[in-house]
């Protein structure tokens, strides 16, 4: 039985009427300890796909499950990792982690979960920095408690909402690494949403393009088997990461192409004769009806030099 | 360096050179005592003294000066029930402020809370807000003493030390001061990033935790600018309330002194009720840039 289940989804926003349809027919079924990115456009749903998973957005038909058990809300057994890393200002790295795992193990002694919390510390590297204040962080770390944070709670699975599209390409690449890395050591099943193909083919083990179709669907998976850990540098030259590549780019490009909207709208001239500047001081002007129209003309002199 | 320094001379001599050019025109308009010799009836020579000016009675700053000060050179000394020193009254009226400020706040912290809470509970109870926000003090501290007509605690000697009017001053802080509270509470509370409140709920915080740890902290630098503003209007309000009741106070102390014709205590007065709310304010001022999160 796969871990995360979804069947027949879809989902729309706004009041009947003026209801814009995002997602249809969502099928996707993600195997335990599976490495799973969906890759789409911005704006094309991706974020109410992974919310819909982690339970802050139901869907309108279809259901989507974990183990079986439909998913109602939010819960600790999936953890998400926001796009702009919501950690909470006035609470320090540490306190940051000890909300969740105070919250998800309540059973045990306060020496237990400290322990807990400094060892998801020291594994995201933040060891001399668990009692700053999160505006103390660059981007980069504040993601990286943000994944610690959602690590400690030991989910069944981990939702990444393009949990480094906030930040610059070097500070990215570095934790692609870390949290690929992470991930080999730990081996929880990963859903990772992004923009970026590079990224997804680098650290997935399943790529699934999202159409931009509209509502958007989900396209075939592509396996990736490539041995891990990749060498971001060797893989560039890898002719199957190249072929991939291509492959799903053309998918996703192809999927744009076939949805570009024809409209037609009725362009009309101005048809308001200029008025005589001359008289604009003269009774006869201001007692005018509005400006002089063409189509109000019966008769038209036009002078015409022999 | 230069800049540094003419900056500084500036903020001094600016303000400096603002207060003289008011004190001079307060010269000009004040009375001057003109003492003038006469033969009066019985051929006796006798001083008679006028005051002469544009606004005759109003004593000139030197004369505010002489007469006050015996009140700020002892501004602890008590002389009397109504003569005491100037800090002495602004203690007591500081004791009342803080008093009604404190119920204001008691009750209109958790009220902010509702209104932004809940769209039912603020469609229910806004227009009773909206109609209550600008009643003046004056047109509550009648209702007040009706309200608590009955209340009376005695102590032993049998003198009455919380009455009817004690209880109705409290209630005109209170209620006049909790406004701005209440209303920057629940702009606050509705402006709780929804990134925050998804966080919650991914952590399954119960609600008691999630208002203490989420809510609470989010909402604070909003609930400090409603209780900034809140002291301020307290601190208007105690002056028409000492005024009124014939309470002790700074507020109380004008009132009486304007009955007693000692001018120059007035202008005491208004400038010790100015210096004490610029001090409030600042001090509230600092307190709240220390819950300024992120």
């Amino acid at each position: 039985m796969p871990l995360i289940e979804i069947k027949g989804a879809s989902k729309g926003f706004g009041p009947p009427g003026n209801r814009t349809e995002v997602l249809k027919n969502i099928n996707l079924s993600v195997e335990e300890g599976e490495f799973v990115v969906i890759v789409g456009y911005s704006g094309s749903g991706k974020s109410t796909l992974i919310n819909m998973i982690s339970g802050l957005v139901k869907p309108d038909t279809g259901t989507a499950s974990i183990s079986g058990e439909v998913i109602t809300g939010p819960g600790p057994d999936r953890g998400l990792v926001f796009q702009n890393y919501s950690l909470l200002p006035w609470l320090n790295v540490e306190e940051n982690i000890a909300l969740a795992v105070d919250e998800v193990f309540k059973d045990w002694t306060p020496e237990q979960r400290k322990a807990h919390v400094a060892k998801y510390i020291a594994m995201v590297k933040l060891t001399p920095a668990a009692h700053k204040l999160p505006k103390e962080l660059s981007g980069g770390m504040r993601q990286r408690v943000s994944v610690a944070r959602t690590l400690a709670m030991q989910p069944k699975v981990l939702l990444m909402d393009e949990p480094l599209s906030a930040l610059d390409a070097l500070t990215r690449a570095q934790l692609q690494d870390e949290i690929a890395d992470i991930w080999l050591n730990n081996k929880t099943t990963v859903i990772w949403i992004t923009n970026d193909p590079d990224e997804a083919i680098l650290v997935a083990d399943k790529v699934i393009p999202l159409l931009p179709t509209s509502p958007a669907t989900l396209g075939e998976p592509m396996i990736v088997d490539m041995e891990r850990p990749r060498d971001r540098k060797a893989i560039n030259h890898d002719a199957r990461f190249k072929k991939l590549r291509t492959q799903l780019i053309t998918t996703l490009l192809d999927a744009k192409g076939r949805t570009k909207v024809k409209a037609s709208v009725k362009i009309t001239l101005p048809d308001i004769l200029p008025e005589d500047l001359n008289y604009v001081n003269s009774l006869q002007f201001l007692n005018r009806s509005g400006p002089k129209r063409r189509s109000d003309k019966n008769r038209e002199e036009v002078e015409v030099a022999a | 360096m230069h800049l540094i320094q003419r900056f500084k001379l500036d903020s001094i001599f600016l303000p400096l050179g603002a207060i003289l050019v008011t004190c001079f025109f307060w010269y000009v308009i004040a009375g001057k005592s003109v003492i003038t010799e006469k033969v009066d009836d019985f051929g006796d020579k006798i001083k008679v003294t006028k005051r002469e000016g544009l606004s005759a009675d109003l004593p000139t700053p030197v004369e505010t000066w002489t007469a006050s000060k015996l009140y700020i050179t002892e501004p602890f000394a008590k002389r009397g029930e109504l003569d005491q020193g100037i800090l002495r009254f602004t203690w007591m009226s500081l004791v009342l402020v803080a008093q009604g400020y404190a119920i204001a706040l008691i009750i209109g912290t958790p009220i902010g809370f509702f209104l932004g809470l809940s769209k039912k509970f603020t469609t229910a109870f806004d227009p009773i807000i909206q109609v209550l926000r600008p009643v003046s003090p004056l047109a509550w501290l009648p209702l007040g003493m009706i309200l608590f007509s009955g209340v009376k605690i005695v102590n032993g000697d049998g003198r009455t030390t919380f009455g009817a009017s004690d209880a109705a001053a409290l209630f005109t802080i209170a209620i006049c001061a909790m406004w701005p509270t209440v209303m920057n509470t629940a702009v606050g509370v509705r402006a709780v990033p929804q990134d925050y409140l998804n966080v919650a709920k991914v952590l399954k915080l119960s609600k008691w935790k999630t208002l203490w740890k989420v809510l609470v902290p989010a909402t604070l630098p909003y609930m400090f600018t409603g209780f900034r503003l809140s002291l301020g209007i307290a601190w208007l309000v105690i002056v028409a309330v000492e005024m009124l009741t014939g309470m002790p106070g700074v507020g109380g102390f004008l009132w009486q002194q304007y009955n007693a014709n000692s001018y120059a205590h007035i202008i005491l007065c208004i400038l010790t009720i100015g210096v004490v709310g610029y001090v409030l304010d600042r001090l509230m001022s600092a307190i709240e840039s220390r819950f300024k999160t992120a």
